[in-house]
């Protein structure tokens, strides 16, 4: 293990593209802090796959490690054959919300229900970022966006909600204001089995922050961190009291066969019977 | 539940079996190394997963059926980028809807084979019926600049030869290639001679050095690393460099890179393009045929011959890159040229625009399955008497 923890050393020689006060760096950051602090020197007991969107980008081709980086919503069905093809190592999907619950949800319900080996972390900004800021399935009710300039008349997707539903073996949501506890659980995640999934509510301040009415990014954090309300807490309020905080904290851990492990039971099985 | 135990298991070796065109390509698949298949539920292709989901696991391969025919093609990439021969098979819509990813494919220079079994479209069209009408999407389907091989069987032997044709040909140039078959041979039953299996040849792709970091955007197929081997590859469908690196505002490298994965094709048409040829130098009327159309060409030419009509027939293995040389030298000879196909015309334009000096003539058919008789082609040879 190197001696005090530098992101730059798991990362290439390049500048990350996101914008000032973007919460991406964090995510970025405490990713790679969970890894170091695992032990792990490289990442070359990693495998990434990302889809299109800014949360996408962090392991492509920010990372020193094989990334692939798949079409918008796509990341999910090459980590699943990847981790069934080289079932030795860690594969870890990033994408934002647009990416992983709009456009791709249905790949990320069933690799929740095959409980298949990965880890998901899923950056949610709440909006379409990098194509300008419009309404994703995450926006909060009655929030402005580009494509919603009345405000949203759509109810968001609670993902980590459905990643329990659908079978996910470890479920946890965070923010960006709650760095410690993030890192914790990615720590957690990377060394648990089955479909995993964290979701880190993120700022943008540049194509949400600035069209719901937050000053700075400061404002946005300090609304993360008002707002925020522990999985236990939420248990004992009403629905209506509850809609529109965030509900931070581990969600579900469950420990149940793998598609790892029933794919390589089946080979075995099979080949034996000849 | 009680899980019904598959006995069907041949080991495939030097002899004759008697195959469904389905069970050719599976088996062609296992011959040249497939060891990974994911897919989803559509006729006329269901018979190639079902067969797979037997297949690989006795080879120690994976089979997955995925939630839908973008996440099948999905896991192909993946595993292709695992050093692993993948495989998919579809029908029109569904290979409508992998279009995208095959594109990803073309970008990121991914090995790997795609069986199309045309049926009657376009939307949901004739499920269980055969057409032809797929040859511009095999082609043109996903949007951007690319090059693609494109084979066409026209018997079961034939599904068994150019499946493991398309493995190589995939394995060799880095590229997806695709199997543009339709609905007749998928489901035909016919014998099928195996060679001695050491005698079959079978490409694996270049890997790269210890020391090699140039991965993508040569003219000569650079080295394809795997993930997992300690290389650090990137691999993006977005414009990236030789060394995978995203460089989505330089217009030179996006040029540059485009060159090179069109080039790879274009250059080596000779090589890649085969073509069944009869009588092109020296005939009068001629026939440029692909698929199960084909079939009823070669009667249609006895029977002109008989007449002691002079006729030329090209028959297509490889649709696409299109073998210009071929059609040429037909229409050298051919004062007409007619293109049977079970469309209303695709082929048949290509065929006009390489051979203009001659009378290029469509002979077409549309819906439930039927195919062109032999005698509809011959009434249109005699057409020109």
């Amino acid at each position: 293990m190197a001696e005090t923890f530098s992101s730059r050393n798991y990362m290439r020689d390049l500048r990350l593209p996101f914008c000032p006060g973007c919460g991406l760096y964090a995510l970025s950051d405490t990713f790679l802090r969970a890894v170091y602090e695992l032990g792990y020197k490289d990442l070359s007991n990693f495998i990434f796959t990302s889809g299109i969107g800014c949360t996408s980008w962090i392991p492509s081709p920010y990372f020193k490690a094989d990334s692939v980086h798949t079409l918008h919503g796509r990341s999910i069905p090459p980590a699943t054959s990847i981790k069934l093809l080289k079932p030795n190592f860690h594969v870890v999907v990033f994408g934002g919300d647009g990416d992983i619950v709009g456009i791709g949800l249905s790949h990320f319900i069933h690799a929740a229900r095959r409980n298949t080996d990965i880890l998901v972390i899923m950056g949610n900004n709440m909006v379409y970022g990098m194509t300008g800021g419009q309404v994703a399935p995450t926006t909060p009710y009655k929030a402005p966006t580009t494509t919603t300039p009345y405000g949203s008349f759509e109810h968001p997707l609670d993902a980590a909600k459905l990643a329990v539903a659908a079978g996910a073996a470890y479920v946890a949501r965070w923010t960006t204001v709650h760095i410690n506890e993030l890192k914790e659980s990615i720590k957690k995640a990377i060394q648990l089995q089955g479909f995993r999934f964290i979701e880190v509510v993120t700022q943008c301040p540049t194509a949400f922050g600035r069209r719901v009415g937050f000053k700075d990014v400061g404002e946005m954090l300090k609304w993360f961190k008002e707002n925020s309300i522990t999985v236990k807490q939420a248990e004992g309020m009403r629905e209506e009291d509850s809609e529109g905080k965030i509900v931070v904290g581990e969600f579900i851990e469950m420990r149940r066969p793998t598609l790892v492990e029933n794919v390589y039971a089946l080979l075995k099985e099979v080949q034996k019977s000849g | 539940m009680p899980i019904r135990n598959e006995k069907r298991c041949h080991k495939v070796s030097s002899k004759t079996f008697f195959w469904q065109g389905n069970e050719a390509c599976v088996e062609a698949a296992i011959v040249a190394g497939c060891r990974f298949f994911a897919g989803y539920p559509i006729s006329p292709a269901n018979e190639i997963s079902e067969y797979m989901a037997v297949r690989l696991p006795k080879v120690g391969g994976i089979f997955m059926q995925m939630e839908d025919e973008i996440a099948s093609i999905g896991a192909v990439m993946g595993a292709s980028w695992c050093g692993v021969k993948a495989m998919t098979a579809t029908s029109g819509p569904g290979f409508s809807l992998m279009q995208e990813t095959i594109g990803w494919g073309f970008m990121t220079e991914t090995p790997c084979v795609v069986v199309d079994v045309q049926r009657v479209g376009p939307g949901t069209g004739q499920a269980t019926k055969a057409a032809q009408g797929d040859v511009m999407q095999a082609r043109w389907g996903t949007h951007g600049d690319y090059s693609a091989i494109v084979l066409s069987p026209n018997s079961v032997q034939e599904m068994f030869e150019l499946t493991i044709r398309a493995f190589n040909l995939a394995e060799k140039y880095r590229t997806p290639v695709m199997v543009l078959t339709d609905e007749i041979i998928a489901h035909l039953r016919e014998q099928v001679a195996i060679p001695p299996l050491e005698k079959i040849e079978i490409i694996n792709r270049r890997k790269p050095n210890a020391e090699d970091k140039i991965f993508f955007g040569l003219e000569n197929v650079a080295p394809m690393p795997s993930v997992g081997e300690g290389f650090n590859v990137a691999v993006t469908a977005s414009t990236h460099d030789e060394y995978g690196v995203r460089f989505t505002a330089d217009p030179k490298v996006h040029r540059r890179m485009l060159e090179a994965i069109n080039n790879k094709i274009k250059k080596n048409v000779n090589e890649i393009a085969e073509v069944e040829t009869h009588n092109v130098d020296n005939c009068k009327v001629g026939i440029v045929s692909f698929g199960c159309t084909s079939r009823a060409v070669y009667e249609a030419v006895e029977a002109a011959e008989a007449k002691r009509i002079k006729t030329g027939h090209v028959r297509l293995k490889t649709i696409w890159p299109f073998p210009e040389k071929q059609i040429r030298l037909l229409a050298e000879s051919a004062e007409r040229i007619i293109v049977p196909e079970m469309n209303l015309g695709q082929l048949y334009y290509e065929v006009k625009r390489v051979a203009c000096s001659s009378e290029v003539v469509p002979l077409n058919r549309i819906g439930g399955g039927e195919m062109i008789t032999p005698e509809e082609i011959l009434a249109e040879i005699l057409k020109g008497e």
